[in-house]
């Protein structure tokens, strides 16, 4: 049986109210609210918070793919998905692709991983997707879009549920794009972007797609589409026969924004967190084109629902303002401090530092058993040489031990809450505490780590660990 | 182990006013405080047979070379040192040791350190600093650092082990500010000069909470100098000599940022290297023995943990000593009798001579109006780096 083994979900910390937005231009108020990444984290940093989730408690050495969606990568050129398989720590072996170009991009990556385990190339095959999709301000898509992060392990065996058909239809059309370079996304005038767009492709590749499955409407519990906004889906559904309100909905637009090439993820993930055995679900993915999936929600459904992974990064949240969203994207030019400018990391540095940075693997003493990050060759305590193994504390707890709220150090957001973090299990690390409500860090407040960006200069992005209150 | 004891003598000394030095180069500077401790000691140039400059992020073209040039020092050994900010006193302990050798007879040694031409507003926070509390330098990939964040991790920590509110922990340190820009009214080459309130400590802007700007020291310019001889020297250079009694530096290994064990009350390199300190000079009891200190208050937690680790108060005892102005100018152990870097800022390189240059003054009882009663053992402490990971300098000099 090949379908999906785990899922897993990131929402940042941080929403906006999208009334704050109209009111800063004094232009039209929207409702709801949107999600809107800390400025330490980017496309990669959520995509491995996604991943993390989607792993846990299993044996990431079984991954032999992974397959990165987004139309938001850092780089033209370097690969991001082998950088987040690095930060997750994943066998070097493993094939790593970016499909990019389009928010059709996951349910591609889908499709292929598919292909791979059914060809029998692959057993275990790791999805992820992530977006971060600037539009300009003042505008309607600056509303509608939101940041996100969602992953699946897809495999051959111990599936909560089977993604039984699929259909794909591509279709050429300038309705939303943004060329190479450029920051923010253009879209063609809103009625043809809907009518001959989303309105004219998706009816039509759902149509064909349930007639090649040989299934109705009705024989489904959930039907998920997303679109810019819940407009352009409320007719659609209608027209295909489904109820917009029942099968349809797309209950995250009011709470996240459209999260690009994981919103249809994110949405599939949240279903399956509520579904029940024999649950069917179509999953409908629109960009250049239209994919269509019908999945089974199987036995194992109820042990993965018991993480609650979607329902915590929903919950857990707190309020930015424009203001700071506006300068975490650099859409406007601020003042800067007068300190030093910013040294340019050294790429052969980052080269070496890889297992231990990247991974955040510290060292355990094979002789007296210390734990210490990051790892050292010499062991702090018996003093014993090259006599280690890497030790992984991505995955552990830690507790304050001290900490102080500066605010001379430079910070898109500042204060910069700094603590000593020791770890369940030994080890201390200093860290950057994120997403965090200053007044709520004391000595002794749960911590634990989330992959995020530091510094970028002449085009080397810096990525680390922050740790943050547990969510 | 024989020790330093009583083997040099300090037989000259200079200082320049510390603060925004705009109109002085380095070499200004330099020239300055050398001159000043040539005239001191009687000598010039000419009668010096090696030299050693601290300085650390003052940007001088050449390691050595600068300071041949500047004061015309021909075709002598110069060698440059640089320990973070216990550079000028480790810049002191190499030219001591040389002279205690018996290579050299008479040894030049001085710190400077020219900040304010960076058009920086506080210290370069760079690579330089953060290689040590991140992964490893040149990658970046470090918590975000600044001086005083790390030492607020210190006040965190200390008010918490011994149950001290923000307030009461606030206003503790803030009775040691007041004490020592007291101090500093008196000290006509430092920064600031004027007396301030416990009330405007606790007012003033955060910078790293729990600190707020008045328990930060400020961001100088200056340079300290030495001349150093031979014990049996000393006497043909001046009739009071001050000789080392005591020259101590221990670097810790970033214990703090590694090891659960390290609870961030104390700074381990300052009573480590006390302790060597006190049995090198063979002090029994510091708290009676030494007549004075000079220490490295860069904030009010740091001088307050120096209290302790140096053994001048017990344990969790600094709020009771600080309540009984035991370490006023008037009191039982006066420390920063000159104002400390409160007053004087902290000129990276600079700041470890500037403190051998007030007990120096003190012991020859040439302080003016903040003279101590009684000064005959100082003790210096200069500290580099972080609470949790540094390079700590403890000199003690008497007559």
């Amino acid at each position: 049986m090949v379908g999906i083994k785990s899922f897993g979900v990131y929402l940042p910390y941080y929403r906006l109210n999208r009334a704050d937005v109209g009111k800063f231009w004094s232009s039209y108020q929207t409702s709801g609210e949107r999600t809107v990444a800390n400025f330490d984290e980017d496309t990669l940093t959520m995509a491995v918070e996604a991943c993390r989730d989607c792993l846990g408690g299993l044996d990431k050495d079984c991954v032999e793919r992974f397959y990165l969606a987004s139309t938001t990568f850092p780089y033209s050129e370097k690969q991001s998905s082998a950088l987040v398989a690095t930060a997750l720590d994943l066998p070097k072996q493993v094939l790593t692709t970016d499909i990019s170009g389009s928010l059709r991009s996951t349910s591609n990556a889908i499709m292929l991983a598919l292909d791979s385990i059914r060809g029998k190339s692959a057993r275990n095959v790791l999805i992820g997707a992530s977006d971060m999709r600037l539009s300009l301000p003042n505008g309607s898509r600056e509303l509608e879009f939101g940041d996100g992060a969602a992953a699946l392990l897809l495999g051959d065996s111990d599936v909560i549920a089977t993604i039984d058909h699929v259909f794909s239809m591509n279709e050429e059309i300038y309705d939303i794009y943004r060329p190479s370079g450029e920051k923010f996304v253009r879209f063609w005038e809103d009625r043809f972007v809907r009518e001959m767009g989303y309105g004219k492709i998706v009816p039509s590749a759902v149509m064909e797609a349930l007639k090649a499955f040989s299934l109705n409407p009705k024989d489904f519990s959930r039907a998920l589409f997303y679109a810019s906004n819940p407009g352009y889906t409320n007719g659609v559904v209608q027209k295909l026969g489904f109820d917009p309100k029942i099968q349809a909905a797309d209950s995250l637009w009011g709470l996240t924004g459209n999260m690009g090439s994981a919103h249809g993820l994110a949405l599939l993930a949240q279903a399956l967190e509520s579904a029940k055995v024999g649950d069917k679900i179509l999953w409908v993915s629109y960009g250049d084109g239209c994919d269509v999936l019908a999945v089974s929600v199987k036995k194992g459904i109820e042990q993965a629902q018991q993480k609650q992974s979607f329902k915590r990064n929903l919950d857990v949240k707190a309020f930015t303002t424009y203001q700071k969203y506006l300068r975490w994207r650099d859409i406007i030019q601020t003042d800067p401090p007068k300190r030093p400018r910013m040294e340019q990391p050294s790429a052969v540095a980052l080269y070496r530092d890889q297992k231990s940075g990247l991974a955040l693997n510290g060292s355990k003493c094979k002789k007296c058993g210390t734990v210490q990050y990051p790892a050292q060759r010499i062991c702090m305590e018996c003093e014993s040489k090259d006599n280690f193994e890497y030790y992984s504390f991505a995955d552990k707890q830690g507790k304050i031990v001290t900490f102080s709220h500066d605010n001379l150090a430079v910070s898109a957001d500042p204060p910069t809450t700094l603590a000593a973090v020791d770890f369940d299990g030994g080890g201390r690390i200093m860290l950057d505490v994120t997403d965090r409500d200053p007044d709520q860090i004391k000595v002794g407040t749960p911590v634990e780590m989330t992959f995020r960006r530091f510094r970028e200069v002449e085009g080397i992005r810096v990525y680390w660990w922050k740790s943050r209150p547990i969510r | 182990m024989e020790g330093i004891k009583d083997k040099v003598a300090i037989v000259g000394m200079g200082c320049t006013k510390f603060g925004e030095n705009w109109n002085m180069s380095a070499g200004d500077m330099i020239i300055d405080a050398v001159s000043e401790a040539y005239e001191d000691a009687g000598i010039s140039s000419k009668d010096v047979q090696a030299a050693w400059i601290g300085s650390f992020w003052t940007n001088l073209p050449a390691p050595s070379m600068p300071l041949a040039t500047i004061l015309k020092m021909k075709y002598k050994p110069i060698t440059r040192i640089e320990n973070m900010c216990a550079t000028a006193s480790d810049a002191f302990r190499n030219a001591a040791y040389a002279v205690a050798s018996g290579v050299i007879d008479v040894a030049l040694v001085l710190g400077v350190e020219k900040l304010k031409d960076s058009g920086n507003s506080g210290l370069p926070t760079d690579d330089l600093a953060m290689g040590n509390v991140g992964t490893a330098p040149g990658t970046f990939r470090a918590r975000n650092f600044t001086a005083p964040g790390h030492f607020a991790m210190l006040a965190t920590s200390y008010f918490n082990k011994y149950g001290l509110s923000a307030e009461e922990g606030r206003t503790m340190l803030a009775k040691i500010m007041v004490k020592n820009h007291h101090n500093g009214t008196m000290s006509p080459k430092a920064h600031f000069r004027k007396e301030i309130t416990v009330e405007q400590v606790l007012k003033a802007p955060v910078i790293a909470w729990p600190l707020g700007l008045l328990d930060c020291c400020g961001v100088s310019d200056g340079c300290a100098a030495a001349v150093l001889v031979r014990k049996d020297m000393a006497k043909n250079f001046r009739p009071d000599p001050v000789y080392i009694k005591a020259m101590q530096i221990a670097v810790g290994p970033c214990e703090g940022y590694m090891n659960p064990k390290h609870d961030w009350t104390s700074v381990k390199e300052t009573y480590r290297a006390g302790q060597a300190a006190y049995e090198e000079a063979g002090i029994k009891n510091p708290r009676k023995e030494i007549s004075m200190a000079e220490v490295h208050d860069c904030f009010s937690i740091t001088e307050a943990a120096i209290y302790e680790d140096l053994q001048f108060s017990a344990r969790g005892g600094c709020k009771e000593d600080v309540d009984a102005g035991t370490f006023e100018l008037t009191g039982e152990l006066p420390v920063n009798m000159d104002g400390g870097l409160k007053c004087f800022g902290h000129p990276i390189g600079a700041t470890g001579l500037r403190m051998v240059y007030e007990v120096y003054k003190q012991i020859q009882g040439k302080a003016g109006p903040r003279q101590v009663k009684n000064a005959e053992l100082g003790l210096t402490h200069n500290l580099g780096g972080t609470p949790g990971g540094c390079t700590v300098s403890v000199i003690i000099v008497g007559p």
